[in-house]
């Protein structure tokens, strides 16, 4: 009796589906978060646990790798420098991506979805084949290592992303809303500012964080365009290269976690730029 | 005074043609409803008049002034959409109170006026919920008490009752008649259901392809169809159509009888009669019954009479069966005539 059920347990197709859904989720899960912990462990252990083997799996909360970085010279103006960057990047991809979102989900026109497409295929070009001449192109117009000049590539970079997201968000917004708050007294601008931005807010300010995390990460644009104003990535790339294991891995650490944080906050409304449900 | 004046008002979206030369006066306080199937164009028509489409060519009054050069807020209108569109971040006591705020009202006055039209739309006790809070009928109530509160010349109503159940779109079809009839205010309403249009109306256009085929009384377009698109389209069931041959001046044969009709110096026209203006009888046009439906009030008898489908609606009392072979006497004064080459009637 028992062994029969057992092997129709074992038998059943749907039980048989279940264990590969949870093992593929278990897997991706383990995919994403393995490394992310072995990154945190080394960060929080002493350079000797670092080298040394075999490894423990429990941090000891060591926070020295940590502390040298908050001492060492030249990390605060690049970290200054970030964030000015992300700064920049972040207003001038939604001033320029959101009017676009706005139009191609509100407006017809000719070539629209030719021009939906071309937005995605900036990010084709690989940005090593356009950093050398992006850089003698600064040089000669005095933007090279400046905190503008890099914005300025960040935010060719982030303005796709900007776009398809306020694109999907506009879209979100049913037409009737629009033309509701014109027939009671508004103009085309009143009714945005008092209908369709309060709506689309969140959004937007998710829109933003993502360009902040985009040109956050960016290195190599900013390891080739700047020299004295190194961005946070630009200057530990530039420096953890020779510098031993247990810094390595703190300096990786630095700057995973803002990133990770930013991205999370904002997941949602990601989602819904891939079609994918907002809920 | 809010007469709406249309003049030859047609409009056409790239290759497609949706309104041809439409022509309408709409009388003060006269409350006008746009049927037709859909894709007719009353939904155009309308969005026209609102300012929220633009009419490739023509003119469009309200009150004396023209206006279709102007934008949706200068044109004193309101308007109800089919979605209802109350704005989600707003309370409903904000959305009542939209277009008066836009309009810079003191706030006594807002408060005084979303309070008048919320008691009238029986919404008071929901002025501090948000919409996602709301049910379909209830948003609907806010989409009409927000345009009712504007105190506008000329609402304009695009089928607001299509997406509430059918009990409730009864209920609210009552309540509209009587609070639009109150605020003396003059009303466009688009619709496809020509109950809802039969009972609402005072005057109804019959739209179809882009054009009203006729613009008249409930009554009388269901009396006096003008054309056989309307004769087919008002009604349930819709109208009857016998082919009558010419029979010497004035007499015409249909199904085997001899009736009495029109001098018109053509062949064949059409003789039609309502499924309710025919009545049982010895002789009269022969049908052959092929189904019989009891709807407790009538029976509805579908026949072949000569050789087309026609239904009649006959005394519940009758006892029939498909096969029997029956004969209609038509109520004389109810038999219209139509031309079947201009589809016109023939008076």
């Amino acid at each position: 009796m028992t062994t029969k059920v057992a092997v129709e347990r074992l038998t059943d197709p749907r039980k048989t589906g279940q264990r590969v859904y949870y093992t593929g989720v278990f897997l991706l899960c383990a995919w994403v978060i393995v490394p992310l912990y072995f990154l945190f462990l080394n960060t929080v252990s002493s350079a000797e646990a670092v080298n040394g083997f075999p490894k423990s799996f429990l941090p000891e909360f060591n926070l020295d790798s940590l502390k040298f970085f908050a001492g060492f010279d030249g990390m605060v103006s690049a970290l200054a420098n970030s964030v000015y960057v992300a700064g920049i990047t972040m207003i001038l991809s939604i001033t320029i991506g959101a009017p676009a979102g706005y139009a191609l989900s509100r407006f017809d026109f000719k070539g629209k979805e030719l021009f939906r497409a071309l937005i995605l295929l900036t990010r084709a070009f690989p940005l090593p084949l356009l950093a050398l001449p992006l850089a003698v192109l600064f040089i000669r117009i005095g933007l090279d290592d400046t905190i503008f000049g890099l914005a300025l590539v960040h935010t060719t970079l982030a303005v796709p992303f900007a776009v398809l997201i306020t694109f999907s968000l506009f879209s979100g917004i049913p037409i009737e809303l629009e033309e509701a708050a014109w027939t009671l007294g508004c103009s085309r601008f009143t009714a945005f500012t008092k209908v369709v931005f309060p709506l689309i807010l969140p959004g937007i300010t998710a829109s933003a964080i993502f360009a902040f995390v985009i040109s956050w990460n960016e290195v190599f644009a900013a390891a080739v365009l700047t020299i004295e104003n190194r961005t946070l990535t630009a200057f530990l790339l530039q420096n953890l290269d020779t510098a031993p294991m247990h810094l390595k891995f703190a300096g990786g650490f630095i700057l995973v976690v803002p990133a990770l944080v930013f991205i999370f906050a904002v997941r949602k409304y990601l989602f819904s730029m891939w079609g994918i449900a907002n809920r | 005074m809010a007469q709406i004046i249309i003049k030859n008002v047609a409009k056409k979206f790239d290759t497609y043609q949706a309104l041809y030369d439409i022509n309408l006066d709409i009388k003060d306080q006269e409350f006008m409803v746009l049927l037709g199937a859909s894709g007719c164009g009353k939904t155009t028509l309308l969005r026209i008049i609102a300012g929220l489409e633009t009419a490739s060519s023509g003119e469009v009054w309200i009150n004396n002034r023209r206006v279709d050069h102007l934008p949706p807020k200068d044109r004193g209108i309101a308007m109800v959409f089919q979605n209802y569109a109350v704005f989600p971040h707003l309370t409903v006591f904000e959305n009542i109170g939209f277009g008066l705020r836009m309009q810079k009202l003191p706030d006594a006055e807002v408060t005084r006026r979303v309070q008048k039209t919320a008691a009238l739309m029986h919404i008071e006790q929901l002025l501090k919920r948000y919409s996602g809070e709301l049910s379909g009928g209830q948003r609907q109530r806010v989409a009409v008490a927000r345009a009712l509160a504007m105190e506008p010349d000329v609402i304009l109503m695009d089928e607001p009752l299509s997406n509430l159940d059918a009990l409730l779109r009864l209920e609210m079809r009552t309540e509209l008649k009587g609070i639009l009839a109150e605020s003396k205010t003059t009303a466009i309403y688009v619709t496809h259901d020509q109950v809802e249009a039969m009972s609402l109306a005072d005057r109804i256009s019959v739209m179809n392809q882009g054009k009203i085929i006729q613009a008249s009384s409930p009554i009388d377009i269901y009396r006096n169809p003008a054309a056989e698109f309307v004769a087919g389209f008002i009604g349930n069931p819709p109208m009857n159509f016998v082919t009558a041959t010419a029979q010497g001046p004035g007499k015409w044969l249909v199904a085997g009888q001899v009736i009495s009709g029109p001098q018109r110096q053509v062949e064949t026209l059409k003789f039609a009669i309502r499924p309710e203006d025919v009545t049982v009888s010895d002789q009269g046009l022969e049908a052959f019954v092929k189904v019989v439906e009891p709807l407790g009030a009538h029976l509805q008898v579908t026949c072949l009479v000569d050789g087309k489908l026609f239904r009649a609606l006959l005394n519940s009392e009758l006892i029939l069966k498909p096969g029997d072979v029956l004969h209609f006497e038509p109520m004389s004064n109810r038999v219209r005539w139509f031309d079947p080459s201009t589809t016109l009637a023939v008076v």
